[in-house]
């Protein structure tokens, strides 16, 4: 019989990258959603309850019990942790929109040059992440320091007789961002402006566009996949990021993936630590709703 | 009532639309048009025919002004057009792949340029509906480009070039993505419209056919240059040298030796053992000269005894048929070795063809049916 053995193979195909979400995804977020039902204790783990298989059926029950969204309403009770969202969110908005203004002008260039000078340039947008992001980002303390290079060229221009205090402010968290996410802004813009046929310019030409309109009124509206894509690639990692606002950021950034860690780390608070973390997840689903229908969008454009 | 052939190029008064002057176009080392001198007339459906390489894009998009001429001048309207961009030229084209705004529905594709000039809402709407009556899509106004068949979609692109009434509308092979039916009834639509508006319509095609369907005049163009300017039955049926005779239809070509012979007629020398071949050249021939005796298939009979009221006829055998439906073409070899082909239209039915394959034949063709080609 043909088909039994194919569709035992092919089930097996399909079933991979859901064992993989599973074991990945869902089994992890079902341990943090458990913490973040638990109360905090002073014990290893450091939360109650904790499941005990032994005690059975009625030993699950009370375990059940005993979870509760406590957690949750304090989140809404201390004005730190919506505080910090919105801080989240509105130096994830701003820094995707500086990345798109960097990044646009980059992918242009690179789609308008020449055959040969591609592949190169290509490598080079690729080239930092041969070295560890962790690395780059201290490179740039180096630079943004009081003493760091970026001050000391200054003031040898003599644009500025003060060296500026720009690391430990928010203006060098953007600057960390930008220049840490600027390849996922560029790669899927350039993507599309590749693909941009160039008779479709020599048309709008042709029918009265000067350059300027050409690219507002043909080049911007089919590259518009692809600038929202680079978009959702910053914006979804900036708004959790933690490295950066830790590192480039001052004491006043306040950033929800710097809360997560100092109530994971410092205050050993597992369960609101948890409860942060499933909240910044149940934001971050609607962005990545919002991707994946572009992304499907795209697809059914091309067919 | 006698109609007026419409042929301004024959009138010594009238002012060409389009003048090119020594116009050449080098890409590096590639001389893509080469010192090419041509006019276009006003209301002309003029054909750009030639092998693909042969320069006939390159003269288009120069006419568009996406290209600029290295050497020489264009004028258009008397005008030179080379300071001046596409975008403010009145010159639209309509592209192979046509070019149509992905992002925009048809009716704001055809509505494109009219946007860009200083019309006002109600007349650019009166005149998108105007356009999509002319090539009748009124129903798809509202669709994507990908929304609608390939058909269709040229007639879209062929709207919106139309539409801003351009003094000059280039095509470059408008029909190459399209099948043979559908190809040979937008021919005729073509025809139609440029009749109705007017317009100059200048197509760049490597299909000799349909630049033979719909143009008044065709420009055979090979290496930059541009071979012979001619009416399409003064091309078939006249072609100036050997390059023309070959590239437009099917052509028996037959090198000799030319003779006086009287009454402006040759006699060609071509084979050892065969009468030579009498003929009419159009200029005079001098004596012993290389010549090539060119004739179209359609031209030769093919008979079974010796044709006795023809000045030329060869015996030969028939070594191949090929069968077309509507016509036959038999290739029949003569003991010089030549092949020949001759054509004949089926009149009737297959059964009762005269001759088949390895039938000795006879074939022959009067003074007048072939031409005597100098280069």
């Amino acid at each position: 019989m043909t088909g039994w053995g194919d569709r035992l193979r092919g089930r097996i195909v399909v079933a991979v990258p859901y064992l993989w979400l599973m074991l990945l995804f869902m089994v992890p977020f079902g341990i943090v959603l458990k913490i973040s039902l638990s109360d905090y204790a002073v014990s290893i783990p450091p939360y109650t309850p904790t499941l005990d298989p032994s005690a059975g059926w009625s030993g699950f029950q009370d375990f059940l019990g005993e979870l509760d969204f406590e957690n949750f309403v304090w989140l809404t009770q201390d004005a730190l942790y919506w505080k910090a969202y919105l801080s989240s969110l509105k130096i994830a908005v701003i820094s995707t929109a500086l990345t798109l203004l960097v990044g646009y002008p980059i992918a242009y260039g690179m789609a308008n040059a020449p055959d040969e000078w591609r592949p190169t340039l290509m490598m080079l947008v690729i080239l930092p992440f041969w070295t560890s992001f962790l690395i780059r980002v201290y490179a740039w303390m180096g630079i943004l320091s009081q003493e760091g290079f970026l001050n000391q060229f200054l003031m040898w221009t003599g644009l500025t007789a003060e060296p500026l205090t720009i690391l430990n402010t928010n203006t060098a968290v953007y600057i960390g961002i930008v220049y840490t996410y600027l390849p996922f802004m560029i790669l899927p813009i350039y993507a599309t402006l590749e693909k941009l046929d160039a008779s479709l310019l020599e048309a709008a030409a042709d029918l009265g566009c000067t350059r300027v309109q050409a690219f507002w009124l043909v080049t911007a509206p089919l590259s518009k996949s692809g600038v929202i894509a680079g978009c959702f690639l910053v914006f979804i990692p900036a708004i959790g990021e933690f490295v950066i606002p830790s590192l480039l950021g001052g004491s006043r950034t306040l950033m929800i993936g710097k809360v997560l860690w100092e109530e994971f780390f410092s205050n050993r608070d597992w369960p609101v630590a948890s409860a942060v973390a499933v909240i910044l997840l149940m934001i971050l689903v609607i962005p990545i709703i919002l991707f994946q229908r572009n992304e499907q969008k795209q697809r059914e454009a091309e067919q | 009532m006698a109609q007026s052939v419409f042929a301004p190029w024959a009138d010594p008064n009238e002012k060409p639309l389009i003048q090119f002057r020594n116009v050449t176009k080098r890409f590096g080392d590639f001389t893509a048009i080469d010192d090419l001198t041509l006019d276009i007339f006003r209301r002309e459906f003029f054909a750009l025919l030639g092998p693909s390489g042969c320069g006939k894009t390159t003269l288009m998009r120069m006419l568009a002004g996406f290209e600029a001429p290295t050497e020489g001048t264009i004028t258009l309207d008397g005008k030179d057009i080379s300071p001046v961009p596409p975008h403010k030229r009145e010159v639209n084209m309509m592209f192979q792949s046509y070019a149509l705004f992905p992002h925009l529905t048809v009716y704001d594709n055809i509505a494109f340029g009219l946007k860009r000039s200083d019309m006002s809402r109600d007349e650019i709407a009166a005149r998108v509906e105007q356009m999509l009556k002319m090539v009748q899509l009124q129903k798809f106004a509202r669709r994507k480009p990908h929304q609608i068949s390939g058909g269709q979609r040229q007639r879209v692109a062929l709207a919106r070039s139309l539409a801003k009434a351009p003094k000059l509308l280039l095509l470059d092979e408008p029909l190459g993505a399209l099948d043979r039916k559908l190809r040979e009834e937008t021919q005729f639509e073509l025809m139609d419209i440029q009749e109705k508006t007017g317009t100059t319509f200048v197509i760049v095609t490597h299909d000799q056919e349909e630049a033979m369907t719909v143009a008044s005049r065709v420009a055979v163009m090979d290496h930059g240059k541009v071979i012979q300017v001619d009416t399409p039955d003064r091309i078939y049926e006249t072609p100036n040298c050997v390059y023309v005779a070959d590239f437009i239809g099917d052509v028996n070509l037959i090198e000799g030796n030319a003779y006086p012979a009287g009454d402006d007629r040759v006699s060609i020398e071509w084979a050892e053992g065969q009468p030579g071949i009498i003929a009419t050249p159009a200029g005079a021939v001098e004596a012993g000269a290389r010549i090539t005796f060119a004739i179209r298939p359609e031209k030769v009979a093919i008979c079974r005894d010796r044709p006795e009221d023809l000045p030329n006829a060869v015996r030969g055998r028939i070594l191949d048929i090929a069968y077309l439906g509507n016509i036959s073409t038999y290739h029949v070899a003569l003991p010089s070795g030549h092949v020949i082909k001759a054509q004949t239209a089926n009149d009737r039915r297959i059964a009762r063809r005269s001759f088949t394959w390895e039938d000795e034949v006879w074939l022959g063709w009067t003074a007048t049916a072939g031409v005597v080609l100098t280069q």
